[in-house]
């Protein structure tokens, strides 16, 4: 998709915070591929990111929301007795605790807040796993905006309790019954809406993937995850983590927790990806771990297709990391190896479920539980290193998911 | 004659007719894989250029008609490569250009070009790729003088106006409404997208920029749209309609005839 850049070249661009570039790229990945018709609004929301994100009044507006709404900064807990078990000392960042139950939150009230700025009267999202629905809905009834968020009918069916929030929130909720019937489907759905109202909708984009500047939005209102972990690290433990372990869906939780820790070349930065049932095409949502390059919802970046070109339809446990692709900026630091990214299968996922149950009274999402794996997996290699987890949001949501996996296991 | 003189000399002959250029839309291997041959055949004598639809299958500006025929073809196992086979088969009436998204024609890499012109392909619209990208596919389409139709709406402001026109090749296809294919519903005349002053000073507005022909589609299914907007451009461009004749086992070449006022 561009010229091939020597690997250590495009590194230290990285780390010199060069991407991404003026078209919204991160080395060869990134981009806008998009229809002509939404060329005019992705400029407004690129010329008003720039305008009005650095403003004071919208920042001071921002950490208010953050501070007295969402409940930042959220903690960081010492896990003790998982420490103890894996020889290690694990700390978790706990988004979980941030209002609506994830990580999510951040960019909603975040992106909402910037719409407003921008005198747009309509706001569409889509969902997966329904967290960044009712992260949406929650910001758009604060800041009195109409929210409408498209969900796959499979994840309306695997998330209901989230689909009533929503809807107990203010917003309409659209079941998406074409294609995978999951969140690549909802994607599909809510750019079609905006292809057909561009000027008066925005579209709230739930992870750092589509098109630019959707990837860098989103980096930028979920790094205050890193940043707040980092100098909670530093004061609590009174030194940064060996490892930073987060799950990797789209990537929206994982790029907050790592980007204001990629320039800390000291810290491994560890991604785990939805192993679902196994390494086949189709099987997974493994998209850095068993994807090649190609072009999805407006991105280039890693993706599972096939060679003639079409996307794969994706399995995981977790609807919120079922997607078969991943921001452009993992891409990047899988390709200049400044992270490391591995897949997790759903059992062994749902296995470190219930340790961090049982151990920790934590009941994480079954997205975080992949991360909670991949954290003891890298424990068992690196005996008496600090692991620091992005707890990216709690479980609550997964109990009807959860039940029927015990039904399945303990019929 | 190379792929770009062949649809400006199609668009020519049908302003010879003092008509408008009628382009039609069919997804390839849709309905069935059998029946390709025969639709394109019967699309290439009625129409002045034909779009052959790749599928894909997250295709994002389309309405749920192509959806679902995209769909139905790659059930089939329809490929860009197999559609090239079977165009590349024989010579046909009149031009051909591909429709597809962009995905699939990166999958085929440095072989995109080449297999296309032997094909006896004429250009190709790709409606995922946006004028800043545009070098991604256009230099290698230049050197084997196919066309790279820029694509432009409603919403498009006249500076970037200026830019798709002067860099399109082929013609400028003009998206008539802000929407997906097809117009906000599907099925039958009454869903027609109606011709307003707003769409005919757009079209106008395109014809005094542009220094290609410029052809205009979405939402088009009835003779009084084509000739209401042949009025203020080169051609016409038919696609859910058509598309729906073909779910429904209707011969294509039928419905253009309609639409010709014939």
């Amino acid at each position: 998709m561009s010229a091939p850049q020597d690997i250590d070249t495009l590194k230290q661009r990285m780390l010199d915070n060069e991407f991404p570039d003026a078209r919204g790229r991160y080395g060869p990945f990134g981009g806008r591929f998009v229809p002509e018709t939404l060329v005019p609004p992705l400029d407004r929301i690129t010329e008003g990111m720039r305008d009005v994100l650095h403003q004071a009044d919208f920042q001071h507006e921002l950490d208010e929301q953050l501070r007295h709404w969402v409940g930042r900064p959220t903690p960081l807990s010492y896990a003790a007795r998982l420490s103890e078990s894996w020889g290690c000392d694990v700390w978790l960042k706990r988004e979980d605790l941030a209002h609506t139950g994830a990580h999510k939150i951040n960019n909603a009230m975040g992106q909402a807040l910037l719409a407003k700025r921008l005198g747009v009267k309509r706001i569409i999202a889509e969902t997966g796993a329904g967290q960044h629905g009712v992260a949406s809905a929650a910001a758009c009834a604060r800041l009195g905006l109409p929210c409408r968020v498209y969900m796959g009918q499979v994840d309306v069916e695997r998330q209901a309790p989230n689909v009533d929030r929503m809807q107990r929130l203010g917003a309409e909720v659209v079941p998406v019954t074409t294609g995978d019937r999951t969140l690549r489907a909802a994607i599909d759905e809510a750019l079609r809406d905006w292809v057909s109202a561009p000027l008066e909708t925005y579209y709230l984009l739930g992870s750092a993937v589509g098109p630019h500047p959707y990837p860098e939005l989103v980096c930028h209102f979920q790094s205050v995850i890193g940043r707040e972990a980092k100098e909670q690290m530093l004061r609590q433990a009174g030194k940064l983590p060996d490892v930073a372990v987060a799950c990797v869906g789209g990537g929206s939780n994982a790029i907050g927790l790592f980007h204001p820790l990629i320039q800390d070349e000291s810290i491994h930065l560890l991604g785990v990806e939805a192993g679902g049932r196994g390494v086949g095409l189709g099987d997974n949502a493994a998209s850095l771990v068993s994807g090649t390059p190609g072009v999805l919802h407006g991105c280039f970046s890693m993706l599972l297709h096939d060679e003639h070109g079409q996307v794969y339809e994706t399995h995981s446990v977790s609807a919120g990391l079922d997607y078969p692709a991943v921001g452009p900026e993992h891409a990047l630091l899988q390709l200049t190896k400044r992270a490391e990214y591995v897949a997790v299968d759903d059992d062994k996922a749902l296995e470190a479920l219930n340790e961090c149950c049982a151990m920790e009274g934590i009941l994480p999402a079954i997205e975080t539980a992949h991360a909670f794996y991949g954290a003891r997996r890298y424990a068992q290699d690196h005996p008496g290193s600090t692991i620091l987890i992005g707890v990216s949001g709690r479980g609550d949501k997964d109990l009807p998911t959860l039940q029927q996996v015990n039904k399945v296991s303990n019929p | 004659m190379n792929g770009i003189e062949r649809i400006a000399q199609a668009i020519d002959a049908a302003r010879q007719d003092q008509r408008p250029a009628l382009v039609a839309f069919m997804t390839g291997g849709f309905p069935t894989r059998e029946s390709f041959q025969d639709h394109l055949e019967s699309l290439t004598t009625h129409a002045d250029l034909v779009e052959i639809g790749v599928p894909f299958t997250d295709p994002m500006a389309d309405g749920v008609t192509i959806q679902n025929s995209s769909k139905v073809a790659l059930e089939q196992g329809v490929t860009l490569g197999w559609i090239l086979d079977e165009i590349g088969q024989r010579e046909w009436p009149a031009p051909i250009l591909l429709m597809s998204y962009l995905n699939p024609l990166i999958a085929m890499g440095d072989q995109l070009a080449p297999r296309c012109k032997a094909a006896g392909v004429a250009g190709i619209i790709c409606p995922d790729l946006p004028l800043d990208e545009n070098d991604l596919l256009k230099p290698d389409l230049e050197a084997n003088a196919l066309a790279l139709v820029n694509l432009v709406t409603p919403v498009t402001t006249p500076e970037r106006l200026k830019q798709l026109c002067d860099t399109a090749t082929g013609f400028v296809y003009a998206v008539t409404v802000t929407g997906t294919t097809g117009g906000a519903k599907s099925g039958g005349p009454g869903n027609a997208a109606p011709v307003t002053e707003t769409v005919v000073d757009y079209l106008k507005t395109i014809k005094q920029v542009s220094n290609v022909p410029v052809c205009a589609g979405f939402g088009i299914r009835t003779p009084e749209q084509v000739t209401a907007l042949g009025a203020h451009a080169d051609g016409v461009i038919v696609g859910s309609a058509l598309v729906e004749q073909l779910a429904e086992g209707n011969d294509p070449g039928v419905f253009l005839q309609y639409l010709k006022g014939q």
